[in-house]
């Protein structure tokens, strides 16, 4: 009995002791936690804090709408409209072909738009959703939306798409829009714009469109709303506006674009017109184009095969990135120059037996026999190549190249588009750089030099320029495409070119000789059939620039594979009392100047003076997708206030 | 009348309600914020907590002695039911835990062996009192395996685990040899280890140990319960984001917030100093059924009240542990406070259980 007593009391010692173990260790779990919260709570209070804002709060960039392009009279060029577009994530789908025919059981999915993705998909390997199909129709969206379950990552979104309602009418001039690449994105993030195209898909890749990229896009607003865990949103705290881009007003007048276009026909070439006491571009032609259209929603890989690998070159922008002797054109510059020179005066007289003979060289001029007693203005009019022969002969090449450089000629005239060429106005300094083996500029290379042939390299864009500011009596105006800057909200424009660029000392009596020999041609001379019965008076210069050296031979153009027959150039200004417009037209491998490129100008020009002509040319074409834009334009002006 | 409300209240323990209570109020207050501000769950909670301080106080009035009577009964009837449920038991999320029972409804006898079985080791331990050797404690470690081997196979290792703490803590406080338990932890870590080795364990028990282990490899699925609570707590600071203020809470971004990790929305509005508060009540609480264990009369009701006590204990802090990311997820309520009927039950019943050794000390003594 003592035993089990005993037993009991040691039993509740042991158990006493026991249980104050068990306390101990609840306090130490209760301490083991409260530290824990301390450790959350406080030391780590500030990185949760961050985690939950991340969680809670979404920024959904808001993309800008992009600034309309419309001609000198607010015809519009480029612009936008809203349309739902069927996009795929590629990242949650895995199989993208079974993706797609599934989509094509709902709606239909031409072969075209399956090459598009491809082609985009192959591109830009992004994590973004790419479109398959654009322009949806309402039934489309409607029918997507219920099989929506069946679709996973296949998402349908009302997105601004950019649309040129007149094709391929100026398409070198406004280019078009197309989704940012890898490179690009690097750019943008390197020139710290990464804010403004939060949410922007697509960015200027030619002409107009990509070097006024900065003016047009605008840039991105943001809203900040708060999500729950499915990322649903709840509530809006707090916005940031879009700021729309900038429209654009062109200095280019669409019909005359238009009738300068269709004036080509099927022929390859450039046009420039130019308004020279502006600067002002008027049309700026290069033939054949393409259909900016094309490009928008990705290029389907046919249709950029087919543009790429056309030997007409559809993506050559000619005025600007064509190079070619100028030909006889070069010749009422070189008369100027003379005089300017003290070379020559306007009455000095030669004598034209049909050749030059210098040394041991010879040249022959374009009249077996010889134009007779050549002065000036009858060598501008006739083209006499002996007279320029022989003037090349006797000028210092880099007076010559000083001369010249103030038209612009082998420089870059700095119209507004990228990717202009400079062309070769040959000096002393060229020839060496050039030729090392060969540096010195011999008498015989200026005789070529003198008729516009030779190493004279420029493009129809120089030409122009020098045209407007010979018709402007030397003050040149930088030649542009984009008259006018145009702040969408405020409405504010600003001219992209106010005041002339320099001016340059041009004699008077000079200047008149030249008119004279360039107003000659027209009536008696080789523009005079292209330009009969014109009811205004105008100026110009025929020309042909040497493909094929033909030496000793006669030229006969229908013996001559097709291309490589010389081209064919057109100068002329009008009217010459004080010229409203200089226009200058190459034909590629169209024989003649006076049978390929006249005809072309002399439309341009009577189009130019007669506003009945100029007004048919767009009514007659495209009246329902122009009210269209016209409609969207103002729409977008009027919410842009 | 006046008599019948004095014989309830006579048995009731003033400090041990006045905590209970108060932590039920307190949760009640975050419920309220977890379920969206709506009283539809915050009432029927309410409900549930009436029925169950009823039963309290039945149990109360009831002596231990009278109370160890259901011990070999309830374990009966616990093990029946728990074999039922593996024989033909509701699969929910693919684990059998439930019973249909006709006319009584769906039930889990998992729950009733957390009474019963510390019931039955305790009733045991004082048939063989002052007397006790090993063979005892063999008895009492099949006692436990067998409740625990059923549940585990639900599979519910949480659960499992519970019941078999519960179980050790009657033998631990019934003087279980420190060898024994030493050796049995060593036991326990090697079966671990080859229950992980030998693929005893269910792919979604792995997971969720693995998940423990680096929460943020997997911030969708499994993890994200993890660290969605991490971020509730952590970015309630100090003072937290006020009542119904919490982002985590209302962003759906807490996932069962209204029954496990209720925790977290408390934290995440409440901050530290809700935290401090709510450690503290637990504190006085599991202090106070300390004191009553210390002073029970008998061997009964030492082991029952201790074995209680260090279960309040343990579903605290391996709930709060598992919210703040220091424990593996397993499905364990915060006492007094998570959303459901059956838990809420079976803590007071622990609770009607300790009063009873507290109020009928003095007539056994006498």
């Amino acid at each position: 009995m003592a035993s089990e007593l005993r037993n009991y009391d040691q039993e509740l010692f042991w158990f006493q002791r026991r249980l104050s173990l068990a306390a101990m260790l609840v306090a130490l779990g209760f301490l083991a936690l409260l530290g824990r919260f301390v450790y959350l709570q406080v030391i780590q209070h500030k990185h949760f804090v961050t985690l939950a804002e991340a969680n809670r709060i979404d920024i959904q960039p808001e993309a800008p709408n992009r600034g309309i392009i419309t001609d000198r009279n607010g015809v519009v060029l480029a612009s936008n409209y809203s349309a739902y577009t069927l996009e795929i994530n590629p990242q949650k789908v895995t199989d993208l072909d079974a993706a797609i025919d599934e989509i094509g059981k709902i709606i239909e999915v031409s072969a075209r738009d399956r090459r598009r993705f491809k082609r985009l998909f192959d591109e830009f390997r992004t994590n973004d959703s790419l479109p398959l199909k654009s322009r949806l129709t309402d039934e489309e969206v409607a029918r997507v939306a219920a099989n929506r379950y069946r679709l996973p990552g296949v998402e349908i979104k009302a997105r601004l798409f950019r649309q040129y309602p007149y094709g391929e009418v100026a398409s070198h001039v406004v280019g078009y829009i197309g989704r940012i690449s890898q490179g690009e994105k690097e750019r943008i993030e390197q020139q710290n714009l990464a804010m403004s195209y939060k949410g922007s898909d697509y960015i200027g890749k030619r002409g107009i469109e990509l070097s006024y990229e900065r003016d047009l896009h605008g840039s991105a607003g943001s809203t900040e709303v708060e999500v729950d865990a499915n990322r649903r949103v709840v509530r809006v705290l707090s916005r940031k506006p879009s700021v729309i881009g900038n429209n654009l007003q062109l200095s280019l007048d669409i019909r005359l674009q238009k009738i300068a276009e269709d004036a080509f026909g099927t022929k390859r070439g450039a046009l420039v017109a130019i308004e020279p006491s502006t600067g002002d571009v008027l049309a700026f032609v290069s033939k054949p184009g393409y259909d900016p259209n094309l490009f928008v929603d990705g290029i389907d890989p046919q249709s950029w095969d087919a543009l790429r690998d056309s030997p007409d070159k559809p993506m050559l922008n000619r005025p600007l990135q064509g190079g070619y002797p100028p030909g006889s054109t070069y010749k009422p510059f070189m008369a100027l120059m003379a005089q300017e020179l003290g070379v020559r005066t306007a009455g000095q007289t030669i004598r034209d037996p049909g050749y030059f003979k210098l040394g041991k060289g010879h040249w022959n001029d374009d009249k077996p026999g010889g134009h007779g007693i050549v002065d000036m203005v009858k060598s501008i009019i006739v083209s006499c190549d002996t007279y320029y022969y022989q003037l090349a002969s006797e000028l210092d090449i880099d007076d010559w190249h000083g001369f010249m450089k103030k038209f612009g000629f082998g420089q870059k005239t700095g119209v507004d588009i990228d990717g202009e060429l400079t062309g070769i106005l040959p000096s002393r300094e060229w020839k060496a750089k050039r030729f090392p083996k060969d540096p010195k500029l011999h008498v015989g290379d200026q005789v070529s030099l003198g008729i516009g042939q030779g190493y004279n390299t420029f493009t129809p864009m120089q030409l122009a320029y020098a045209t407007a500011v010979l018709a402007n009596r030397g003050v040149a105006y930088k030649p542009h495409l984009v008259k006018r800057i145009i702040d969408a909200k405020t409405g504010e424009a600003r001219l992209t070119q106010p005041s002339p660029a320099y001016t340059i000392d041009l004699k008077p009596a000079h200047l008149d000789v030249v008119f004279k020999g360039l107003a000659g041609v027209v009536t008696d001379g080789t523009g005079r059939s292209a330009f009969a019965s014109a009811k205004y008076v105008s100026g110009g210069k025929t020309g042909t620039a040497q493909v094929y050296s033909l030496r000793g031979s006669e030229y006969i153009a229908s013996q001559v594979a097709e291309r490589l027959r010389d081209h064919a150039w057109y100068i002329a200004m009008a009217p010459m009392d004080k010229p409203a417009i200089a226009v200058v037209a190459l034909v590629e491998n169209g024989g003649f100047g006076a049978e390929a490129a006249a005809p072309i100008v002399r439309k341009v020009m009577d189009a130019y003076f007669n506003p009945v002509l100029l007004d048919a040319a767009i009514k007659r074409d495209v009246p329902a997708s122009e009210a269209i834009a016209i409609a969207a334009a103002q729409r977008e002006v009027k919410r842009a206030r | 009348m006046q008599q019948l409300w004095a014989k309830f209240t006579d048995h009731l323990d003033p400090f041990l309600f006045a905590m209970v209570t108060a932590i039920a109020a307190l949760g009640l207050l975050v419920l309220y914020s977890a379920v969206g501000e709506t009283l539809g769950r915050v009432i029927s909670q309410s409900q549930k907590m009436a029925i169950a301080v009823v039963i309290m106080i039945l149990i109360a009035n009831l002596s231990p002695q009278f109370i160890a009577r259901f011990a070999v009964p309830l374990y009966v009837i616990g093990i029946v039911l728990l074999i039922g449920v593996a024989l033909g038991g509701e699969v929910v999320k693919g684990a059998r835990r439930w019973l249909k029972i006709p006319g009584i409804g769906n039930i889990q006898p998992s729950e009733i062996m957390k009474i019963a079985l510390p019931l039955i080791l305790a009733w045991y331990f004082e048939r063989h009192e002052g007397s006790m050797n090993w063979r005892n404690f063999l008895v009492a470690a099949v006692l436990v395996v067998i409740p625990f081997g059923l549940v585990v196979r639900q599979p519910d290792l949480g659960t499992a685990l519970l019941i078999g703490a519960c179980g050790f803590y009657v033998l631990f406080l019934a003087g279980l040899d420190w060898r024994i338990i030493v050796g049995g932890a060593v036991m326990g870590g090697l079966a671990l280890w080859a229950a992980w080795e030998f693929n005893w364990l269910h792919d979604y028990q792995k997971e969720r140990v693995l998940n423990f282990i680096s929460p943020q490899n997997d911030t969708q699925d499994a993890g994200w319960h993890t660290i969605q609570a991490a971020i509730a707590i952590g970015s309630g600071g100090l003072f937290g984001k006020g009542w119904g203020n919490g982002t985590q809470t209302h962003l759906e971004f807490l996932p069962e917030k209204h029954t496990d990790f209720i925790f977290a929305v408390y934290g995440e509005e409440f901050g530290l100093l809700g935290g401090v508060v709510l450690i503290l009540l637990y504190l006085m609480f599991i202090g106070r059924c300390f004191v009553i264990t210390a002073n029970a009369s008998n061997l009964f009701g030492r082991l029952m009240a201790g074995s209680m006590t260090l279960m309040f204990f343990t579903y605290a802090f391996v709930n709060m542990g598992m919210v703040t990311g220091m424990l593996p997820v397993v499905g364990v309520p915060l006492p007094f406070v998570s959303f459901g009927g059956t838990a809420l039950i079976t803590l007071f019943i622990a609770v009607g259980v300790l009063m009873s050794v507290q109020s009928h000390r003095k007539l056994v003594n006498s």
